[in-house]
């Protein structure tokens, strides 16, 4: 067998970073309360006791509201800055475009503090808004560098084509160049929408006393009748993320394909 | 030639660009005749895409005129302006069909559903793309998207059509073919077509009259026939084809004729018209283009013959190219002769005797 050894590392860490994931759904449908072995048999009624939570539908409520518009603005703001960044050449472009993807490399408790500070100080109140605020900045650097690309593999002759068989700069931009990035779009709606749903650090610092998903999540693990739910809603959870950011993939190389483009890697 | 009957389609005055401190297009001033195959032949950089840029309205102009037809086209935008392009990347939208690509131009006509369907198919049809018009874009072939970018750039039945470059993507075989088939449908359309080429070959084929530009400057605008025959520079004359050059000096010079000592070739009297350029200062050379002069084989005589010893020969089969050091020369000129039937190819190093004809030879100072 040729590559012995790497190939059991490699198996190991798939093993170690996949196996608690596996173990999610497995004490989710698991009877007894007790999170270990062996399995005391099939049941979905922590679904259903999760299901009849009301203060679970409102973390709930709140992170779709949170996700929702994060991902709407941050995708807004960065079809704006991918499209200056590929588009125009101005002064200082190398460093703005630095200091807008800083928040990718930044520690998030660094930003969820400074956030609270600025915003306390302010006398701004803590409420969903300000979680929003906080995630469109984390959001955004992840939506410029997928819309990027996208306008990158734009050829600009296309739109002085439209523009030479008389259209206008507006039309244009609606006719040929909004279809050819919506796959860059959408992509870039699904994954700041999944980095918007499970953040945990800056929502914890800025929610006030609406309280997201992850957090009520975090909450509930000091009850240890609790933690079987919060299995069966973690199950919820992944199977969404897995969908969202398999769309996501999906639309990034459909959009490569129509427009021709080689596949550079995306970020599956 | 009836060309010089027809009105003037564009019109440059003086026009100068500037990118920053570049200094791209530095005052051209030239007219393009209606209906006619006009080309901007140069090498890579040296302004033939701006210029032509200007035209679609793409560059804005530092300072000039560029006149369309009779009309300034200052503050015209290129989607008011009756010009349209063929892009170098052909620039083909690839999220739709072609005939959606090639009816693109004529959403803002307000045209009933029937009559745009007949003006794609027609347009189509003109590009020989007949039953094309479902297929996707994307799926096209090089050659194929050419036609489609032609097909949607003449559909508005604009006064000039633009081409950049627009046979570079295309393989040779390929090329040789579009080049007959632009002629035609030019011919056939009778529209003002402009081509941005750096193929001196191309140009020759193609055009009916060609601007030579060097370094934001045309260097010389003329038909093909006189620009390879009566070239005004150096430059021109080595840019377009091959030519040979000996250094010359002048020994008089009349109204009637300009007498000429050429480093192995004597003297010669010269028709004032055999020296088209202005002086350049760079010393007096006679040049020649190789299928000039021959080499003149046992038994044949000639009125003008110099002797020179081969240097090198290129057997091209139908062609051979001689080098050929003529005595007292020191750089060896090149013929090109056609291969004879029953007629040895000559060796290196062999003795040649050189017919040559003063008429041939052109003088520049």
């Amino acid at each position: 067998m040729k590559g012995g050894g790497f190939r059991i590392y490699a198996l190991a860490y798939l093993l170690f970073l996949y196996a608690p994931i596996i173990l999610l759904p497995l004490f989710a449908f698991n009877e007894g309360t007790v999170i270990a072995f062996p399995l005391t048999g099939f049941s979905t009624k922590w679904f259903v006791q999760a299901a009849n939570q009301p203060t679970l539908w409102q973390a709930v409520k709140n992170s779709l509201i949170i996700a929702g518009s994060a991902s709407v603005l941050s995708t807004v703001l960065g079809i704006f800055a991918a499209r200056a960044s590929t588009r125009y050449q101005f002064p200082g472009k190398a460093g703005l475009m630095g200091l807008i993807m800083l928040p990718l490399v930044l520690p998030e408790i660094i930003v969820a503090v400074s956030l609270l500070v600025v915003l306390l100080g302010l006398g701004i109140n803590l409420t969903i808004f300000t979680v929003i605020l906080g995630h469109v900045l984390i959001c955004t650097p992840f939506t410029i560098a997928i819309l990027s690309s996208a306008f990158q593999s734009l050829d600009r002759s296309l739109e002085e084509a439209a523009y030479d068989l008389g259209e206008t700069a507006v039309s244009t931009f609606r006719l040929i160049i909004l279809p050819l990035v919506m796959p860059g779009i959408i992509s870039s709606l699904l994954i700041s929408f999944t980095i918007s749903l499970d953040e945990f650090i800056i929502a914890f610092f800025l929610a006030g006393t609406e309280p997201t998903l992850p957090i009520y999540i975090f909450s509930q693990f000091r009850f240890p009748q609790a933690v079987p739910v919060i299995m069966a809603l973690g199950t919820v959870l992944v199977a969404c993320s897995i969908v969202l950011l398999a769309t996501a993939e999906y639309f990034r190389r459909r959009g490569l394909a129509r427009s021709g483009a080689k596949d550079t890697g995306g970020f599956l | 030639m009836t060309a010089a009957a027809k009105p003037t389609m564009i019109e440059f005055r003086d026009v100068h660009k500037y990118y920053g401190d570049y200094h791209a297009l530095r005052g051209i001033s030239a007219t393009i005749r209606a209906g006619e195959f006009f080309s901007l032949l140069g090498p890579s950089g040296c302004g033939k895409t701006t210029l032509l840029r200007t035209i679609a309205g793409f560059e804005e102009i530092s300072s000039g005129v560029v006149l369309i037809d009779g009309k300034d086209t200052k503050g015209v935008p290129a989607n008011k302006r009756p010009t349209n392009m063929v892009f170098q990347s052909y620039a083909i939208f690839p999220h739709l069909t072609v005939a959606q690509n090639v009816g693109f131009g004529l959403r803002r006509a307000n045209l009933s559903k029937e009559e745009t369907t007949r003006r794609v198919a027609e347009a189509l049809e003109m590009v020989g793309l007949r039953g094309y018009g479902a297929r996707a874009a994307h799926a096209l072939s090089g050659g194929q998207r050419q036609r489609v970018a032609l097909a949607r750039a003449l559909i508005l039945k604009p006064k000039v059509l633009l081409l950049d470059e627009p046979l570079s993507a295309l393989d040779k075989k390929m090329r040789e073919q579009m080049q007959v088939e632009l002629i035609k449908l030019q011919r056939q359309v009778g529209i003002t077509f402009i081509l941005v080429t750096h193929d001196q070959e191309e140009a020759l084929v193609m055009s009916d009259r060609i601007a030579v530009m060097f370094e934001g400057e045309i260097a010389q605008l003329a038909d093909p026939e006189t620009l390879y025959r009566r070239p005004t520079s150096r430059k021109v004359a080595d840019f377009i084809g091959t030519m040979n050059f000996l250094p010359a000096r002048i020994l008089s010079e009349t109204a009637q004729g300009i007498e000429v000592e050429a480093q192995g070739l004597g003297r010669m009297l010269l028709d004032p018209t055999q020296a088209p350029g202005a002086a350049s200062g760079t010393g007096v050379t006679v040049g020649f283009r190789p299928e000039t002069a021959t080499i003149l084989f046992e038994g044949q005589k000639a009125d003008r013959e110099a002797m020179g010893t081969i240097e090198e020969v290129v057997y091209y089969g139908d062609m051979t190219y001689y080098d050929i050091r003529l005595d007292g020369t020191e750089a060896p000129i090149r013929l090109s002769m056609r291969n004879v039937f029953g007629r040895a190819v000559l060796e290196i190093g062999a003795r040649a005797r050189v017919a040559w004809s003063p008429g041939a030879l052109v003088l520049f100072r």
